[in-house]
C-alpha cells in the first residue's frame, strides 16, 4: 500500500461543494505542491487551512483544506480532504493536478479497502460502510447504520451458540462414550433440533429478502399492450415526464427507469415498451428485452384499458407471468367501460387513472399490502444485505439441509456432524470469526467429565 | 575418556520409550538414563491404555515402528471399541493394562532394543554452550556428552504431590524428583510453567461389594491396537470394570470440607485441567447434578488394588475415608492409596519447534507432560517424533513433521506449539479438523510411508501395506464393475434381509453407497474374498465417499497455505498496521507457515492479510 490515492468524495453532480480526498503515505506532501497555503505541511493533525489549489500559477479554486495524520483517520494514513467548489469541471481539475503531482486515481471502495487490510475496521463493518455510502433511503441507511455496530453479529452469535451447544453435545457423546450421565443426541433429539436452527435461518434468509427490499427496493414492471397508459400512469407516479407519451402504439421503446419512495422502501419503476407480436425489429428486441425484465421483475403492474375490450393477447401473456407477482391496473377508468372483468377472474385487479389519486393511492396500497411492507421495520434493522452475506448464510442452511438429509438416512452421528459444523463455521464466516477454540472451550464448561 | 552418544534420553515414561527406542532402531547409538529402573514403562495413573482419540493416537504410534501399541496388546485386562455405532471416523480402542504386565514386557522390549543403553541416575543439569546442548549432567556430577538430547521428565520437574494441606516434594510413587533441571533451564532462558494433574484412590479388591455395581465388560470381537499383532487372548479371559454413582451424601461431605482441599484451600498454585476435574471440581461447577458416574477399574492380576476413576480429589486422608465409604458397594472399603494432586514444572510449548527441538537451546528436544500434555498416549505420540527428529538432527537431516492432515499427533504438536497451552493437554476428537480422515482403521495407509522413509518398519512390514493397498483397489473396480442383477434369486436375499429391493440393476459400488447395505450383505449376493481390513476399507470409502472427498478439497485448501512459508528472520516490528496482539503472538510463536499463522489465537484474518501482503512486498511471495 505504497501508492497515495485521490478520489472525489462527494456523489457527482451539481452541490455547492465538493471534497476531494488524498490518502497515503503522500497525501501531505503531495497536495503541498499544489496548495498555495505555506504552514500547510509543518501543521499539527486534525487542523483546516485557507487557500487555493494551483496548477503551476494558475489558481484553479477556492478552497478549505483537511489535513489528518496518521494514524487517527479512515484509512489510518496520513489524509488530507480538499472542499472545493462543486461542479464537475472545477473538481475534475484539482484531481487531475493531484494524478500529475504524484497520486493515482483510487479504484472504487479503495478508502475503504485501506480502512480494512489497516485494521480499522472489520468485514462486516467494511461491507456496510460500502452499503452506507450507497444507501438511497433512509431506512437502507439505518440498516447500514445497524449493521456496522454490529446488531447483524449480535443474531448470528445466537444463533451460532445454540448450534454449538448441540455440536458440544455430540463431541461430549463421541470423547466421553462411557458418560451414561450425559445426554445421548440421538436421531431424534438432533431432528428437534436441526428443525428448530433450520427455522430460524429461514428467518434470516426471509429477513434478508426485506433487507435487499430495504437496500435496493422493489423493481415494478410495468407491462401491457401498447396504448393502453403505462407510461402517463407511471409519469403520474413519478410526478414528472420522463417517459415519452404519444398515442402512436408502441413509442416507447426504452427502458424508463424512475423511484419513488413508499413506507420508507424504493420502488423502481421500469418502463417496458407495448408487449405485442410485431415483426418491426427494433421493437422485436425491446418486447424480448420487456418480457425478460418483467420476469426479474419483484413486481408485475399489468395495466389493461377501461375502454377496451380484453384481447386474447393480454390474457396469454398474463399467463406467462407468476400469479403472485401480478397486480393489474384497469386504467382509463373515467371512459366507458368495455373491459370484461369476469375475464380477470383469479387475478388482483383494480380501477384507476392518472386524474384519480384516489385510484392510484390504492394502487400504493396494494403494493404495500403484497409486500407486506407495513410488517418491516425499516428502523433498528439489522437485515442481512449483502451479496457475500446473503451467500453464507444460504450456504448454512444448505448445510443444514444436507445434514437434515444425512439424519433421515440414518448416518452416523459424526458423519451428520459434519454437515452442522459446516453450517457453524459459514455463520462464523459471516461474522468474521474464524476457526477457534470455542467449541472445546464449550465442551468444558458446559459438562462434567473427568477421571 | 567422556562417552559420547548420538541421542540421550532424559526419562524412561511413555514418551522416552518410545523416543529411545524409535532413535535406537534408526541406528544411533543412544542412552536412556531414568531415576529408577524398575519404574519404566509405569503407569502412574489410570490402569488403561487408548481411549477416544488416545486409541487413534496408539495406532499412529505403532504405524510409525512404536511400541505402546504392540506392548498393550500383550498386556491388557479387556479391550474395546468406543463408539462403534457413532461413525467411522471416531471409532477407538481401550484397552485396560495390567500395571505390572505393561511395564514389565516394556522394559524386556527395550532390553532387547540394538544400539540402546539403560543407566539409572537423576539429571540435573544441561551441558549448555553457545545456546547449543551437548549433553546432560547428573546428580553426582557425572558430564555425559551426545549430539542431541531428549527431555521427556514428566511430573518429576520439582514435583509436589498435595494431600489437603499437606504438601510433599517427590514424584509419584513419593519417588525422589529432579529439585534443580527446571531452574537450569530457566536459566538458559526457557519460560517454565507449573501445572497440575491428579490420581484418585486405589481401593482394596477385597473389600468392594462387587454384587451392588454394573458390570462392565471388554468386547466380544478380538481386537488389537498393532497393524502387526494377532490378538493373544481368549474373549473370555477378559477381565470385567464395574460402574458406580455418587451420592446426596457423597455431594454433602464434600461440600461441608471443601476449605479442607488442597485447590480450594489455596495451598496450590498449578492450573489443573478441564477435562479432569477433581470430585469437588464437579460438585462445585455442576451443583445441580445429583449423581457423578464413577468407575472400578483393577489394576493388575499381581496385586489387589483397584483404580476408582472419576474420584481425583486433593482432600485431606480422612475427608477421602468419609467419600468412599459413602459409595455404595464402598461402605467398608479398604483404601490402599489416597487421591492426590500432583504439581510439577513444564516447559511453554510455545518455546517449541514443530519438530519438538527447543527454539532456544539447540539440539534439545522435549516430549510429553514437560510440554505440557497429559496422557500416556499424547505422550508416546511425541516421544516418537522427538526421537526421529534428535535422530534426523544427528544427520543434519530435515526434521519429520506431521501435518494436521496426517495424524492426530500432527494435530497435537501443531496444537502446543502454535496455541501453546496453559492446562495439561488432553487429545480430543474434536481439536482434528480432518478427523473423517484420521480414522483408527487407516494409520497404517496414512504413516507408513513416513515410517518406510526414515527406516522404523521393515520392508516386510510396508509390503504388507503395499499388498493392502493394491487389494483395496482391486475391490473397488470389482465392485465398479460387477452389476447387481436383480434375478430373483438376489431379489429374495433382500427379501431375506429386510431390505428394499433396488428399482433396477446397478453396480455393487453404487448398491453399498445406500446407507442401509454393509459389505457383509453384498458377500451374500456375489463371492468376495478379502481380508477383514481390506473390505472395511472399502466400505468406508464408498459409503463416505462424498464427505470424505470434501475432507480432502479442504485439505488442499489448507495445504496451499502451509505451503506459503514464512522466513525465519521476519521480523514483525516491520508488518505494518499488525493489531499489537497479533505482532506479539506472532513474535512469540514464529510461525513456519502462514496457515500456522492463521491457527494463532488473537491473529485474525485481517493480520493474516497484512502479513501476506508484506511478505509479496518484502519476499515475492505469493
Amino acid at each position: 500500500m505504497e501508492d497515495t490515492i485521490v478520489a472525489i468524495s462527494t456523489a457527482l453532480g451539481v452541490g455547492a461543494i465538493s471534497i476531494v480526498r488524498v490518502s497515503g503515505k503522500e497525501a501531505i506532501s503531495v497536495v503541498k505542491k499544489v496548495f498555495t497555503n505555506a504552514n500547510f505541511g509543518e501543521a499539527p493533525s486534525h487542523t483546516i487551512h485557507y487557500g487555493y489549489i494551483k496548477d503551476q500559477n494558475e489558481n484553479i479554486d477556492e478552497v478549505l483544506v483537511m489535513l489528518m495524520r496518521a494514524p487517527k483517520t479512515y484509512t489510518t494514513e496520513d489524509t488530507v480532504e480538499i472542499n472545493c467548489h462543486g461542479g464537475i469541471n472545477t473538481t475534475n481539475k484539482i484531481v487531475e493536478v493531484l494524478l500529475k503531482n504524484g497520486c493515482r486515481l483510487a479504484e472504487p471502495g479503495e478508502f475503504t479497502k485501506r480502512a480494512f487490510l489497516n485494521g480499522r475496521i472489520n468485514l462486516v463493518e467494511a461491507e456496510s460502510v460500502n452499503d452506507l455510502i450507497t444507501a438511497k433511503t433512509d431506512a437502507a441507511r439505518n440498516m447500514a447504520l445497524n449493521n456496522v455496530g454490529g446488531m447483524l453479529s449480535s443474531k448470528i452469535k445466537n444463533l451460532r451458540a445454540k448450534m454449538v451447544q448441540v455440536l458440544a453435545n455430540i463431541e461430549v457423546n463421541i470423547d466421553y462414550p462411557e458418560y451414561e450421565d450425559e445426554l445421548e443426541v440421538t436421531h431424534n433429539i438432533l431432528n428437534k433440533n436441526l428443525a428448530e436452527i433450520s427455522t430460524e435461518l429461514q428467518k434470516l434468509i426471509a429477513d434478508s429478502k426485506n433487507g435487499r427490499l430495504i437496500k435496493e427496493g422493489i423493481n415494478v414492471a410495468i407491462v401491457g399492450k401498447p396504448n393502453v397508459g403505462k407510461s402517463s400512469i407511471l409519469n403520474t407516479l413519478l410526478d414528472e415526464e420522463k417517459a415519452i407519451v404519444t398515442n402512436i402504439p408502441g413509442t416507447t421503446r426504452d427502458i424508463v427507469e424512475g423511484s419513488i419512495s413508499l413506507n420508507g422502501i424504493l420502488l423502481n419503476f421500469i418502463d417496458t415498451a407495448g408487449i405485442r407480436e410485431t415483426d418491426d425489429e427494433v421493437e422485436k428486441i425491446g418486447v424480448i428485452k420487456s418480457k425478460k425484465i418483467a420476469s426479474t421483475a419483484d413486481l408485475i403492474l399489468f395495466v389493461v384499458s377501461n375502454n377496451e375490450k380484453i384481447s386474447n393477447d393480454e390474457l396469454e401473456l398474463l399467463k406467462e407471468f407468476p400469479r403472485e407477482k401480478l397486480l393489474i391496473l384497469i386504467n382509463k377508468s373515467d371512459l366507458k367501460t368495455k373491459i370484461d372483468v369476469d375475464k380477470l377472474k383469479g387475478y388482483e385487479y383494480f380501477p384507476g387513472n392518472i386524474f384519480d389519486t384516489n385510484g392510484l393511492d390504492k394502487l400504493k396500497e396494494a403494493i404495500i399490502n403484497k409486500f407486506n411492507l407495513g410488517k418491516i421495520i425499516t428502523k433498528d434493522v439489522s437485515y442481512i444485505s449483502n451479496l457475500r452475506q446473503i451467500e453464507l448464510v444460504n450456504k448454512a442452511y444448505k448445510s443444514l439441509e444436507n445434514a437434515s438429509l444425512a439424519e433421515e438416512k440414518k448416518l452416523p452421528i459424526d458423519i451428520i456432524e459434519i454437515d452442522l459444523r459446516d453450517a457453524w463455521e459459514y455463520l462464523g464466516e459471516l461474522i468474521g470469526d474464524a476457526y477457534n477454540e470455542e467449541l472445546v472451550d464449550n465442551i468444558f464448561a458446559n459438562f462434567c467429565l473427568g477421571k | 575418556m567422556i562417552k559420547m552418544y548420538d541421542v540421550i534420553v532424559v526419562g524412561g515414561g511413555h514418551a522416552g520409550i518410545e523416543a529411545c527406542h524409535i532413535a535406537a532402531i534408526r541406528g544411533k547409538k543412544t542412552l536412556l538414563i531414568t531415576s529408577n529402573l524398575n519404574n519404566i514403562g509405569d503407569m502412574p495413573c489410570n490402569p488403561s491404555i487408548g481411549g477416544t482419540a488416545k486409541g487413534i493416537i496408539v495406532r499412529e504410534v505403532d504405524a510409525l515402528g512404536g511400541l505402546m501399541g504392540k506392548i498393550a496388546d500383550k498386556s491388557h485386562l479387556q479391550i474395546k471399541m468406543l463408539n462403534n455405532s457413532k461413525g467411522p471416523a471416531v471409532r477407538s480402542l481401550r484397552a485396560q493394562a495390567d500395571k505390572i504386565t505393561y511395564p514389565h514386557n516394556m522394559q524386556e522390549a527395550l532390553k532387547k532394543t540394538e544400539n540402546l543403553e539403560i543407566k539409572e541416575a537423576m539429571v540435573e543439569d544441561l551441558i549448555v554452550k553457545d545456546d547449543t546442548v551437548l549433553g546432560i549432567i547428573t546428580e553426582a556430577g557425572e558430564k555425559i556428552l551426545a549430539k542431541t538430547v531428549i527431555l521427556t521428565t514428566g511430573t518429576y520437574l520439582k514435583g509436589n504431590i498435595l494431600v489437603g494441606a499437606k504438601n510433599t516434594p517427590g514424584g509419584p510413587h513419593g519417588e525422589r524428583r529432579s529439585n534443580h533441571l527446571s531452574d537450569r533451564l530457566k536459566e538458559y532462558g526457557l519460560k517454565i510453567l507449573r501445572l497440575k494433574t491428579g490420581t484418585p484412590q486405589r481401593i482394596k479388591a477385597s473389600s468392594i461389594d462387587f454384587s451392588v455395581m454394573k458390570r462392565e465388560d471388554g468386547d466380544d470381537k478380538l481386537w488389537t491396537f498393532s497393524l502387526d499383532d494377532q490378538p493373544s487372548y481368549q474373549v473370555a479371559d477378559q477381565h470385567p470394570c464395574y460402574l458406580i454413582y455418587t451420592n446426596a451424601k457423597t455431594h454433602e461431605i464434600i461440600k461441608a470440607n471443601l476449605k479442607k482441599s488442597a485447590m480450594y484451600g489455596g495451598y496450590a498454585t498449578g492450573i489443573g485441567p478441564r477435562y479432569c476435574p477433581s470430585i469437588e471440581d464437579k460438585i462445585v461447577r455442576f451443583a445441580d447434578k445429583e449423581r457423578h458416574q464413577l468407575f472400578l477399574e483393577p489394576e493388575s492380576l499381581y496385586y489387589d488394588d483397584w483404580y476408582l476413576q472419576g474420584f481425583s480429589t486433593s482432600m485431606p486422608e480422612d475427608v477421602q475415608e468419609l467419600m468412599v465409604h459413602s459409595l455404595k458397594g464402598l461402605e467398608k472399603a479398604v483404601i490402599t492409596k489416597y487421591a492426590y494432586a500432583i504439581e510439577y514444572d513444564a516447559i511453554d510449548p510455545l518455546q517449541i519447534k514443530p519438530s519438538l527441538e527447543n527454539k532456544v537451546l539447540a539440539n534439545l528436544f522435549t516430549a510429553g507432560q514437560i510440554n505440557g500434555t497429559s496422557g500416556y498416549e499424547e505422550a508416546a505420540g511425541q516421544g516418537i517424533i522427538a526421537g526421529i527428529n534428535a535422530s534426523l538432527k544427528v544427520d543434519n537431516e530435515e526434521p519429520l513433521i506431521l501435518k494436521r492432515s496426517d495424524a492426530y499427533i500432527g494435530v497435537l504438536i501443531d496444537d502446543l506449539v502454535t496455541k501453546g497451552t496453559i492446562e495439561p493437554y488432553r487429545m480430543l476428537t474434536s481439536r482434528a479438523e480432518f478427523r473423517l480422515l484420521l480414522r483408527h482403521d487407516n494409520a497404517d495407509l496414512r504413516l507408513r510411508d513416513y515410517a518406510y522413509k526414515y527406516h522404523t518398519i521393515s520392508e516386510e512390514t510396508y509390503n504388507r501395506l503395499l499388498l493392502k493397498r493394491k487389494q483395496i483397489k482391486e475391490l473397488t473396480n470389482y465392485l465398479k464393475e460387477n452389476h447387481c442383477k436383480l434375478t430373483s434369486e438376489v431379489e429374495n436375499i433382500f427379501k431375506q434381509n429386510k431390505l428394499d429391493i433396488p428399482k433396477s440393476s446397478l453396480s455393487f459400488y453404487d448398491l453399498l453407497k445406500r446407507p442401509e447395505i454393509t459389505i457383509n450383505f453384498i458377500k451374500k449376493i456375489i463371492t468376495i474374498d478379502y481380508p477383514e481390513e481390506v473390505e472395511e476399507q472399502v466400505e468406508i470409502a464408498v459409503k463416505y465417499e462424498g464427505y470424505i472427498n470434501k475432507a480432502y478439497r479442504e485439505v488442499e485448501k489448507l495445504n496451499k497455505l502451509e505451503l506459503k512459508e514464512i522466513p525465519e528472520d521476519i521480523d514483525y516490528q516491520k508488518v505494518k498496521n499488525l493489531a499489537s496482539e497479533a505482532r506479539q503472538k506472532l513474535t512469540q510463536v514464529r510461525p513456519r507457515t502462514i496457515a500456522q499463522a492463521s491457527r494463532i489465537s488473537g491473529v485474525n484474518p485481517v493480520d493474516i492479510s497484512l502479513l501476506s501482503i508484506y511478505l509479496k512486498k518484502e519476499y515475492n511471495h505469493d
